[in-house]
């Protein structure tokens, strides 16, 4: 009798999303309350916010708080997956145009000077109908390709924005624009940095995670000194490889030769290089840990030597754990290389710093959003592959 | 043949296994029964060398096992463990490959030895040859660990509690099947368990262990009617005595001259069974057949009921 009534309320009574509740509450707030774009004469002069209506044409105005309102509700009442996905897909997709045409339509004609950001509102926006996105597609539960594949088309559509010149008016592009040459310079430094220490990582971390797996005494003492190099603040670690650093350029001869000095690339190099250490060898060695002891019995009494069991058996069935290892380091690299631009490394890092010591918001926009990407894209290409690669032969 | 001569294991300050002497005849089914910690898969892991004995000597055809290197020894013998320890990123085509593969076999033989593997212990190959172990159930997995372990036609198999994990119906059908296996192949069997029931089933001898030392070998009727000492008495259990002594034998080993009423026993049956159904039945005697369904005689109430007695 009591499952009968609470679906009778179920049916009769309007059915509320928890989370729909929350993601409309902050869209009503941003498409009301919070501005839509911000406008300044200047660089550096305080800015005026503008909300939707009158940052946009009337019609494109009323028009974007009319879908954001529709696509508020449909997130609101327990609609169909497949409804949510549409109206979060279509919510972002007029919010990314829209956020153009506002830069182009606040601007008066011929200035150079006056910048159009995208303002708080904007942002929570797109904050409130990624999380719908988000959440609808996980309750869809798509297989790792299709998962890659929906980034692939994100990331494409975002690059025909780029290119097709839409947001060229927005203060941001604007930064890009004067400085296109040295954005790609620090995106190269900044992908040399977090690529280039996990390699060095997984080459070192590897090996000593397979040897703490066979020694026993090595375990406790190899994972005790990285996890202590964990506790160390970045910041702090930078500071104190420079003494090293610096003695090891001026006494070995060709060292300096190569880049090796107290500031600059190499502290940040090595530093990357030692917080990924731990994720590395820890997760091989739980990998290797994890390894059911029967299938380990079995290859040896089956006349595998060592070595055939260690790539045969013991690899491949530690590989998805190492996988997410890697996983870790990469995410924790990306975010991480930011902060190499303080002493000298560059990477995204720089523009982060040069907007905040010019108070130039946009700038460090400039530097965050291309790192929050990358680290977004590198942790839904490796989870696709932790699973695509646990999928396979599954251990009980 | 496998010679244990003189076999002493010390881990540290513990013997595991004392002073142990015994010769496993070729073509036969030796099971060596004991309680957990009596030394008895330590014995036989020292056969295919994961274990090195502290001291003593194992023959194998009166070579030493350590005359080549362990890997290659291990590769002619044939190992089955408890939960089959199947590699599980592996396809059961693969894991039944495992030994071939690295005995560098040519692939049209070693496709045709899995299919053949597969065939023996009915499980079809154009189904099982693609899953992964964890598709199976456990009497599948097993019986794809014990194809793994015949894979390379070893002369000698060793089973580590193959059965252990089975649940009674399908460990009894794994049990006969392994019987056929042998009988199929005439593989020289060592197998570990603390089952006595499977112990008296499959064994052509019986070596009971405890505190590592072998207390008795021989084969199940004479440990049945002579147990050497009063722990291997404990083991075998005195109220399943004359049981284990019907259970050896088999019913066309009991035929009687004369004919009898009721539906026919076939002659492959254990005496115990052919017990078991003549109580059920309610008769005095029922008639016994052959494979081929020819009338061999008949099994009574009365001959089994003496075959079971103490034999003096």
């Amino acid at each position: 009798m009591a499952i009968g009534t609470i679906e009778e309320k179920e049916r009769s009574g309007l059915r509320l999303d928890k989370l729909g509740i929350i993601i409309a509450a902050l869209a009503a707030y941003g498409a009301f309350l919070a501005p839509f774009a911000t406008f300044k004469a200047n660089r550096i002069v305080q800015g005026e916010a503008k909300a939707i209506w009158e940052a946009l044409p009337t019609a494109l105005g009323y028009g974007l708080l009319a879908l954001v309102s529709l696509a508020a509700i449909l997130a609101f009442v327990k609609s169909s997956v497949s409804v949510r996905v549409a109206a979060a897909l279509a919510t972002l997709v007029a919010l990314c145009l829209l956020i153009g045409i506002a830069a182009d339509s606040l601007t008066p004609p011929g200035s150079s000077y006056a910048r159009v950001s995208p303002a708080s509102g904007f942002w929570l926006l797109v904050f409130a109908f990624a999380l719908l996105l988000a959440d609808a597609l996980t309750r869809l539960n798509p297989g790792p390709g299709v998962r890659v594949l929906l980034l692939v088309g994100i990331l494409a559509l975002l690059g025909a924005m780029l290119a097709s010149g839409h947001w060229d008016g927005l203060s941001i592009m604007r930064e890009y624009a004067s400085r296109a040459a040295s954005f790609r310079a620090e995106a190269g430094r900044h992908l040399t940095l977090a690529l280039g220490s996990l390699a060095a990582a997984a080459a070192i971390g590897l090996p000593l995670g397979i040897l703490c797996h066979r020694v026993d005494r090595l375990r406790a003492g190899v994972l005790g000194v990285l996890n202590a190099i964990q506790t160390i603040p970045s910041l702090a670690l930078f500071g104190i490889l420079i003494a090293p650093l610096g003695w090891i350029a001026a006494q070995v001869p060709g060292a300096a030769a190569i880049g090796i000095r107290g500031i600059g690339v190499a502290p940040a190099f090595v530093a990357l290089f030692l917080y990924s250490l731990l994720p590395m060898v820890a997760n091989t060695v739980v990998g290797l840990a994890g390894v059911p002891h029967a299938a380990n019995d079995a290859a040896r009494g089956l006349g595998m030597t060592d070595r055939q069991r260690l790539v045969a058996i013991e690899f491949p069935l530690a590989f998805p754990v190492i996988l997410a290892g890697i996983r870790i380091v990469l995410v924790q690299n990306i975010g991480l290389a930011t902060i190499a631009a303080l002493i000298g490394g560059g990477g995204f890092g720089v523009f982060v710093f040069q907007g905040i010591g010019q108070t130039a918001m946009d700038l460090v926009l400039l530097g965050a959003v291309p790192t929050v990407v990358l680290a977004f894209v590198a942790a839904i290409v490796l989870d696709a592959l932790v699973e695509a690669t646990r999928g396979r032969g599954k251990v009980q | 043949m496998i010679e244990f001569d003189q076999i002493t294991k010390h881990y540290g300050d513990t013997e595991v296994v004392s002073d142990v002497s015994l010769t496993v005849e070729p073509h036969t089914i030796t099971v060596v029964v004991g309680t957990s910690g009596s030394g008895k898969t330590t014995l036989i892991r020292m056969v295919n060398r994961l274990v090195e004995p502290t001291s003593g000597v194992i023959r194998i055809d009166g070579e030493d096992n350590r005359s080549i290197p362990a890997f290659e020894l291990r590769r002619r013998i044939g190992y089955a463990i408890q939960g089959h320890g199947l590699f599980p990123h592996r396809t059961v085509a693969q894991n039944i490959a495992t030994v071939p593969i690295l005995l560098g076999w040519g692939k049209a033989r070693v496709k045709a030895k899995v299919e053949e593997l597969l065939t023996l212990f009915q499980l079809d190959p154009s189904f099982f040859a693609e899953r992964y172990p964890h598709e199976l159930s456990g009497g599948q997995q097993q019986r794809v660990g014990v194809a793994r372990a015949l894979a390379a036609e070893p002369n000698l198999l060793l089973m580590d509690e193959p059965f252990g994990a089975l649940d009674p119906i399908i460990r009894a059908k794994a049990q006969d099947d392994l019987l056929a296996i042998q009988k199929h192949f005439g593989t020289t069997i060592i197998l570990v368990t603390h089952d006595m029931e499977e112990a008296f089933h499959l064994a052509d001898r019986i070596a009971v262990m405890d505190k590592g030392e072998v207390l008795q070998y021989a084969n199940p009727a004479e440990m049945l009617v002579r147990p050497a000492t009063p722990f291997v008495e404990a083991l075998i259990g005195a109220s399943e005595r004359p049981f284990r002594l019907l259970a050896i034998e088999r019913a066309g080993d009991a035929v009687e001259p004369g004919a009898a009423e009721g539906t026919p026993i076939p002659a492959s049956l254990s005496q115990r069974d052919a017990l078991s159904q003549l109580l059920w039945s309610g008769r005095p005697a029922l008639p016994v057949a052959a494979a081929d369904g020819a009338i061999l005689g008949k099994v009574s109430l009365e001959g089994l009921v003496k075959r079971a007695a103490r034999p003096r």
